[in-house]
């Protein structure tokens, strides 16, 4: 997928005005937080939980190899193959080679985050093999050739009639006149537009919420099933899957799934959750005939035994944008890649390289929110952090930003020299501001005072009036 | 995290507290600081205030200029030695002494032994005032219907939530309307604010918005940084809300000073704020 972060700062404010936009994020804004919290106070052991999850995960992380190859070899006892790839282009290739051997026409996707970021769909389009997304908002994403725009909701940028208008294009065989009174002819509508292409399929490609080591068994969660079709239906199960989704036990998985469902959607648990392992086993009544993992790293080994090594923890439940105010803001195709929201920030530029994605840790106020909602406790804003430090040390930052910065840091360290320059400077604007309270224009501060006044200094600075009066007392 | 340390030691009777003045307190707004020394002093601590302190350094610490950021950790550490406690009039300076200074240190163990123990007395005022020292009630008057934001850093880092709102129910006069989504951060994020002002603004005419609907005439929080930004939204929407520093309530400042952004003197005639 293209890289447009550079541009953030234009796509943001882009959707800051784009007000059908504003409606869609409106409408789900704090729906998922409220969610989340009821289904955390109905379960007094979640803190403990997301102990225990972390703990999972840095187990996994920190014996990653380990459980990587045990999860490989388990697969191939299965009957099932392991594709080891170190970049999109080979993920890339090893699906169309995978499709190619069965001289597959049409595949049929489950939602998968790995697919995008390897930009799976065009790549498959461009070769004559096409892709049919089966998870509802993906189904209309394709149509709309758009990307998702958030991790687990990927059309959440959407509103009604935005469906509306897609399924009267793109369906053009039904009646023109039909109507669309509830969510729920959408989907009955989708759901047989989607039947055929079910049957038809040749291969079936699903992402992965976890890999478990110890069976070699993949799970995925969905909450409308199209998952379970996309793998059972069609001769070929392909699995994408990122390195970092490996976990040891089945135990493991259990506890992980816990804390996923009530942080992504406040659900006790997801509607469907599938376990595959390795293709159609004698006896079987269903089931692929044959059963691939790509496995695929993408820049994510790299991180390990990096300072952001705490990110390989993430589970992928969206609970870190569905609380973030920034995302909420601008919607998550202002970050301009694949990952949105906090997540996103501490993910692109290690994926992409911060010289291409240094906006997005920059643009977090650090409110510290995504953090307190983690399931695994990702520190997401020192992360950013460490993103910012990366920036500065490589002198990426623009040098407007590093000479104020150098300035105020000489004040600083030189407290004689800064209270005179404070001193000053409380009182010019004071002055300045006439008794008026605000200004409503400062030269040199246009972003502040684009929208918003600013309020002037009371005139003498703390430490000129507290010395003062230390005076007198004397 | 609510401070489990200072509640486990007996209070001193009176201590010595460094004030840590905060670097927008001293340029913009002194009475925060003022309001500071009356509410330590009322709860029996002795007050100084060390003369070499600037500021806590996360301009430098968020931009990622860690060198910056260590070197000014290192003059605090200097500056504010030898008290028993240090308490700043903002969640987030206090954030950043208590939570994030020793971690500048983590490659030198021997500066860092020294900044755990410099951060662990490290609070912030009105959080300082209940669990430390036991304040259950202030001595002031505020006629008025006021709603409370929690800044992010006082909320998350410092566990400040609780305690502000026992103390206000104690000012007389004064009504609680709590606002929808306190805990939402109201866009400042220091040079996020100018960064990106856009989505800042976004976010400041929220909290704006619902600190309005809330029914309240004034709001209050602990973070000059938010406050700048919520009295500079709100002033621009022309909204009639009145903004101040959560001290300067609880230490009965009110008559002496107007709210922050408001003006200081009686308009002439013809002479509108816009
Ligand atoms: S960073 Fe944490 S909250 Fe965000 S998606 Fe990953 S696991 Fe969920």
């Amino acid at each position: 997928m293209n890289v447009d972060s550079p541009d953030f700062k234009r796509r943001a404010k882009r959707a800051l005005d784009n007000a059908s936009l504003q409606t869609a994020l409106t409408a789900t804004r704090g729906a998922f937080a409220a969610r989340r919290a009821a289904a955390v106070a109905a379960l007094p052991e979640f803190e403990a939980l997301r102990d225990a999850a972390k703990a999972i995960k840095d187990h996994t992380l920190a014996h990653l190899d380990f459980y990587l190859e045990t999860y490989a070899a388990n697969v191939e006892r299965a009957g099932g193959h392991v594709h080891w790839c170190s970049t999109a282009d080979e993920a890339r290739e090893a699906v169309l080679a995978i499709c190619r051997g069965v001289d597959a026409r049409t595949v049929t996707k489950g939602k998968s985050m790995i697919s995008e970021e390897i930009a799976l769909n065009d790549y498959l389009e461009a070769n004559g093999v096409q892709p049919v997304e089966t998870d509802l908002g993906e189904y209309i994403l394709q149509l709309r050739h758009e990307a998702p725009s958030h991790i687990i909701a990927p059309a959440i940028h959407l509103n009604r009639d935005d469906w509306e208008t897609a399924f009267r294009k793109a369906h053009t065989d039904r009646p023109a006149d039909r109507r669309f009174a509830e969510r729920r002819d959408i989907m009955v509508e989708a759901r047989e537009e989607l039947r055929e292409k079910f049957l038809a399929a040749d291969v079936g490609i699903t992402g992965a919420n976890f890999l478990i080591a110890e069976t070699g068994s993949s799970v995925i969660v969905t909450n409308e099933g199209n998952g379970d079709l996309t793998q059972t239906l069609p001769k070929v199960h392909i699995v994408l899957a990122s390195i970092e989704k490996v976990v040891p036990t089945l135990e493991d998985t259990t506890s992980l799934l816990r804390v996923l469902a009530r942080s992504a959607t406040g659900q006790d648990f997801s509607v469907y959750t599938t376990f595959s392992t390795g293709p159609r086993q004698e006896g079987d009544l269903d089931g692929p005939i044959d059963y691939h993992v790509i496995l695929l790293d993408n820049g994510r080994s790299a991180m390990v035994g990096s300072e952001f090594q705490d990110m390989l923890r993430c589970i992928r439940c969206s609970a870190c944008m569905n609380h973030c105010p920034v995302f909420f803001a601008v919607g998550g195709h202002s970050y301009g890649w694949v990952y949105p929201g906090p997540m996103g920030s501490v993910l692109t530029p290690a994926l992409v390289g911060i010289e291409r994605a240094g906006n997005l840790p920059n643009a977090s106020t650090f409110c510290g929110k995504c953090e307190s909602v983690c399931p695994v406790k990702i520190p997401l804003p020192n992360l950013m952090r460490h993103w910012r430090e990366r920036e500065f040390e490589r002198h990426l930052a623009p040098p407007v930003v590093r000479a104020n910065l150098a300035l105020w840091a000489w004040f600083a360290r030189h407290p004689a020299a800064y209270r005179l320059a404070t001193r000053a400077a409380s009182r010019a604007m004071a002055l300045a501001a006439r008794g008026r309270g605000a200004f409503r224009r400062l030269p040199f501060a246009g972003g502040w005072t684009g929208g918003r006044d600013f309020p002037a200094p009371e005139g003498e600075t703390f430490f000129a009036r507290y010395a003062r009066e230390q005076r007198r007392k004397r | 995290m609510p401070d489990s340390l200072s509640a486990q030691s007996p209070p001193l009777k009176s201590p010595r507290v460094a004030l840590f003045v905060t670097c927008l307190v001293d340029l913009h707004r002194p009475s925060v600081g003022f309001a500071a020394l009356r509410l330590l002093e009322a709860a029996g601590c002795r007050v100084e205030v060390p003369r070499a302190q600037t500021c806590c350094g996360q301009p430098a610490y968020n931009s990622g200029d860690r060198a910056t950021a260590r070197d000014l950790a290192r003059r605090i550490l200097d500056a504010l030695a030898g008290y028993d406690y240090v308490v700043a009039p903002s969640g987030s300076c206090a954030g950043m002494l208590r939570h994030h200074l020793p971690h500048l240190f983590d490659d030198d163990p021997n500066t860092r032994a020294k900044a755990d123990a410099f951060a662990a007395r490290v609070h912030e005022l009105v959080s300082f005032l209940v669990d430390v020292r036991g304040v259950t009630h202030v001595e002031a008057r505020y006629e008025g219907n006021v709603t409370y934001h929690d800044s992010c850093s006082g909320l998350r880092e410092m566990g400040v939530k609780a305690q502000a709102r026992t103390l206000l129910a104690s000012v007389d006069g004064l009504t609680l309307k709590e606002m929808n989504e306190p805990e939402t951060c109201c866009g400042f994020g220091g040079t996020f604010s100018v960064k990106y002002p856009e989505i800042s603004v976004r976010m400041a005419s929220d909290k704006t918005r619902d600190a309005a609907s809330s029914g309240a005439d004034t709001l209050l929080a602990g973070d000059l940084g938010c406050l700048l930004n919520i009295a500079g939204r709100a002033a621009r929407e022309g909204r009639d809300i009145r903004v101040r520093h959560v001290a300067e309530v609880l230490a009965g400042m009110t008559e002496e000073l107007p709210p922050i952004g408001a003006p200081t003197r009686v308009a002439k005639p013809g002479e509108g704020r816009k």
